[in-house]
């Protein structure tokens, strides 16, 4: 009767030789899963990279900017603080987990609650990061071959802003705005200066030489002559002002579309994350796992930050350091 | 998990802690140092690692190294995957490390390809 009964059991899907309840099962399918979509982007941006080999965008060049510091050129230094945010971040949540197993519900609230502030935190320091790229800083102008030439000073080698040189000329081009439009359509927004006033500006100022995107032995952007430059100048078709998907004065376009979209999908993870820690925060503090006995939900939410952190990590790696 | 059951030791027994808690500050003492090695080699960059190995920068090989080691700590101890039975540990871990080189493998032998074909082809791309 007894083996029967365990039988049965077995059967019956009794035994458990996972250990792990439900939920947490589900979280850690969820969290496999979403791992692979997360390599597919990874792996595609190495795709691009690879195939791009020779000249894409140097990062140290990209990002740059540190809260306060203006003009200061600080490589590095924003994302390592926002890793060490998500680090300790995820530090708080698994003292909170902890907490949990010993059914201590202040220190659980205390926890989550800077879990919670560390991941806005984070959120905030992305955005900011994003108006940073978006914004741009030196302007550049991009070649009928989509191509983007930098501009440097010939002495210190250093990068030159368009507004430096860019001469001003009288023009009848006016941004086309929809309630002109025999069509009903706009215009995004038209860059600061023309090509041509550009252009002339290069032409003028016989300091400049043009960087193009092609890197060379030593793994630095190929600065031309200035013969060369002026002849590479004839070629230009548009001026970029920072990065969108179509347009990235940085260099690759790719380069910004992986950007947006690796960094904005983990963002969006950070952000659902956020959510998700505040509801189950509150659920903290409603005492609703005090009620149910065991404070297992708060491991999974748990298990679903430290994904989020684990993610980080690589696209730290892979948009900044390699 | 079984509630009090959590491994305690580290770097394969070389450091045991006290308390779970111990344990949770000295894997972030030990994410902190990583980190910061990784930022300041980013940032001084020194020479001798610029070398080619297997056809990457050496230095940029011991970034995805460093990288795999604190992947490996946030699952093991912040995840507990340290603390599962070996069933789970390996439902988790397996799919991973066998469809992630994969893929990794596929694509970058490919897009090295047609960046030989875009180097070396008739058709001019940089115009």
């Amino acid at each position: 009767m007894d083996v029967a009964a365990a039988e049965t059991n077995v059967w019956g899907g009794g035994n458990k030789p996972l250990n792990a309840s439900y939920g947490k099962l589900m979280m850690w399918f969820f969290i496999v899963s979403d791992a692979l979509t997360f390599s597919g982007f990874l792996v595609a941006y190495g795709f691009s990279r690879f195939k791009n080999i020779d000249s894409w965008p140097i990062a140290d060049e990209v990002f740059t900017h540190f809260p306060f510091l203006h003009g200061i050129d600080a490589p590095m230094y924003y994302v390592a603080l926002m890793t060490f945010i998500l680090i300790f971040s995820s530090v708080t949540m698994v003292l909170a987990v902890d907490a949990g197993h010993h059914m201590q519900k202040g220190k659980v609230v205390f926890y989550m609650f800077l879990t919670i502030i560390g991941g806005a935190v984070f959120v905030g320091s992305q955005a900011w990061e994003w108006k940073n790229f978006i914004k741009g800083e030196y302007g550049a102008v991009e070649t009928k071959g989509g191509q983007i030439l930098q501009f440097v000073n010939a002495d210190s080698g250093k990068r030159v802003a368009l507004e430096a040189f860019a001469s001003s000329i009288e023009t009848p081009r006016a941004n086309h705005q929809t309630s002109n439009g025999v069509w009903f359509v706009g215009e995004g927004s038209l860059p600061t200066y023309s090509v041509a006033e550009v252009q002339e500006g290069f032409t003028q100022d016989e300091n400049l030489v043009v960087r193009i995107q092609k890197l060379n032995a030593e793994g630095e952007k190929t600065v031309l002559s200035r013969e060369a430059s002026l002849d590479k100048m004839n070629q230009v078709v548009g001026v970029v002002e920072g990065a969108n998907l179509i347009h990235n004065e940085y260099g690759n376009r790719l380069f910004a579309d992986f950007f947006f979209f690796i960094t904005g999908f983990h963002g969006f993870h950070v952000f659902s994350g956020v959510i998700i820690n505040i509801i189950i925060f509150l659920n903290v503090i409603m005492g609703t796992y005090e009620r149910r006995g065991h404070y297992e939900m708060v491991e999974k939410v748990g298990l679903y930050w430290h994904f989020v952190d684990l993610v980080w990590v690589f696209v730290f790696t892979f948009f900044y350091l390699v | 998990m079984a509630q009090e059951a959590h491994k305690l030791a580290i770097f394969r027994g070389l450091l045991k802690f006290r308390s779970n808690q111990q344990k949770i500050w000295g894997v972030l003492i030990f994410l902190s140092i990583v980190t910061t090695v990784e930022v300041v080699l980013g940032i001084i960059k020194p020479a001798p690692l610029n070398t080619m190995f297997l056809r990457m920068k050496l230095l940029n090989w011991i970034f995805i190294i460093l990288t795999l080691v604190k992947a490996y700590y946030i699952a093991w101890d912040f995840m507990h995957i340290r603390d599962e039975k070996s069933n789970l540990k390996s439902a988790i871990v397996l799919p991973l490390i066998i469809l992630i080189p994969y893929l990794v493998f596929i694509l970058l032998v490919e897009a090295d390809y047609i960046f030989d074909v875009m180097r070396d082809g008739f058709v001019s791309w940089n115009f």
